[in-house]
């Protein structure tokens, strides 16, 4: 069976001064897959997913974007706009609940957005915070409202770092059923940053593992939790690395 | 304390009365104040942002050095702009010496820095991931600076207020190059220095009490700017 990659790192080392912090010789990115990353703090997870958004550009190698290599410099504007990061803060603006999901529909310059509006904030639950100021909800509904403002948009490529991280059980219920639909209903690629090897194995067809900047094992996720094939990624899941 | 009451009374009488001499003095401090903040603004917000956002080379200096700018002591500011402007001065040949474009001048090297300096503590005080997370959502790098505009538009605010206070009751510098010459360079404060001197004390507190009055409704315009912002 042949997958169609969206997204690929080739050769790409990362350095912050001298040390580094990524070194990932090849990782490929299905079309329509739902991919998580798992791994330890400090492992590269979130430098992986900047680099992937082409927010940072890697120290050596190649991000490709539809098989053709791009930098943050000359990506142009309408690919960039077909990816998009909710990173673990969710970074809300100070206005309006329904001001910032139509952020990325006010940049594109579509101006009737307000019935796409409605909708990405039913689809997380908040239609009635919708004139609330963002920066009073609780962090359940400022990461759900985080998730709206990127779905709105339609990305080709949605890039998830820890998005259910501190947060209570039951919103990160509300936050996985909102990416499994995302990723199945609208076929929409995703990549899921997280520590949870749990919510790994609820969300994602294949699961990566990386461990101080390496990749040391990527497989699809019934293959990853049990017949992991590298020593390290048993003990992290196990609970027996240390780190 | 009589001459101060009868002062006050008088003050009010001519307000009441909008004594034409009054009304040009209060005109031209508009003007010359109005126009230095302008091209403040126009200059000093974009480069604050910029300084705010870019780590370079060099920029230690350049923090520094605006950061002196904005305790800018006025009468060297005048001495050096009436030096440039004097006939043998390098910008002689401009004719501005005596002119309110000299007093624009002064003021714009007074109030520059402040709105610089002010806007460029409150963009750099916005955490980097929102500039990373709105490029992300797909907007382009002056959609970007718009947004952190709108973020930081406290500070921002603030370094407005803070340029139009500067130089509105700034007197040494005015008076430099400006000359406070009657129906020409005359503004409220050179205006208020004269009154005082000559003894006509009426005049003086009406037109304290107009600068009292501009720099209350300039605040109160700004804070309101604020708080309408704020509810979007």
């Amino acid at each position: 069976m042949t997958h169609e990659i969206i997204l690929s790192v080739r050769n790409v080392r990362h350095q912050y001064g001298e040390r580094v912090v990524l070194d990932v010789p090849r990782l490929d990115v299905r079309k329509g897959e739902l991919l998580a990353l798992v791994g330890p703090s400090g492992a590269g997870k979130s430098t992986l997913l900047r680099l992937l958004n082409f927010l940072e550009k890697p120290t050596q190698g190649d991000i490709l974007f539809h098989q053709t290599p791009y930098t943050p410099e000359n990506l142009p504007l309408h690919l960039r706009r077909r990816i998009t990061t909710v990173f673990q803060k969710p970074m809300l603006l100070d206005m309006s609940v329904r001001r910032n999901v139509a952020y990325g529909l006010r940049v594109r310059g579509e101006r009737d957005g307000r019935a796409r509006e409605d909708a990405a904030l039913r689809s997380v639950g908040l239609q009635d915070l919708a004139n609330a100021p963002a920066r009073t909800l609780s962090g359940g509904e400022a990461q759900r409202v985080a998730l709206a403002r990127a779905l709105i948009i339609e990305p080709e490529v949605l890039l998830l770092d820890e998005p259910t991280a501190n947060l209570d059980p039951a919103n990160v219920r509300i936050i996985e059923a909102i990416i499994a639909r995302a990723n199945r209903e609208r076929a929409m690629t995703v990549v899921l940053v997280t520590h949870n090897v749990w919510q790994a194995r609820r969300l994602a067809q294949r699961v990566a593992f990386l461990y101080e900047g390496q990749l040391l094992e990527i497989a699809d996720t019934r293959t990853f939790f049990e017949h992991p094939s590298h020593p390290k990624t048993a003990a992290f899941l196990h609970g027996d690395l240390v780190y | 304390m009589d001459i101060i009451l009868d002062g006050v009374k008088q003050a009010i009488g001519l307000l009441i009365h909008l004594d034409p001499a009054l009304l040009e003095i209060v005109a031209l401090s508009l003007v010359v104040s109005g126009a230095a903040l302008l091209i403040s603004m126009l200059v000093g917000i974009p480069l604050g942002v910029w300084l705010g956002l870019r780590r370079f080379l060099g920029r230690r200096l350049v923090v520094t050095t605006v950061y002196t700018g904005m305790g800018l002591p006025p009468v060297v500011v005048g001495l050096a702009v009436y030096l440039f402007l004097s006939r043998q001065g390098p910008l002689g040949e401009l004719g501005w010496l005596f002119t309110p474009k000299a007093i624009v001048l002064a003021q714009t090297i007074l109030a520059l820095p402040l709105v610089v300096g002010i806007t460029m503590t409150a963009i750099a005080a916005i955490p980097r991931e929102l500039v990373l997370q709105l490029r992300s959502l797909g907007a382009t790098q002056g959609q970007i600076n718009r947004t952190l505009l709108y973020e930081a538009r406290a500070g921002v605010l603030a370094a407005i207020v803070a340029g139009f206070g500067a130089i509105i009751s700034e007197v040494g510098a005015v008076m430099m190059v400006g000359g406070n010459i009657e129906h020409k360079t005359r503004v409220l404060t050179t205006a208020i220095v004269l009154e005082t001197r000559k003894g006509d004390f009426a005049l003086a507190i009406a037109l304290g009490l107009i600068l009292l009055a501009l720099t209350f409704t300039a605040n109160w315009l700004m804070l309101s700017l604020q708080r309408r912002l704020d509810s979007r």
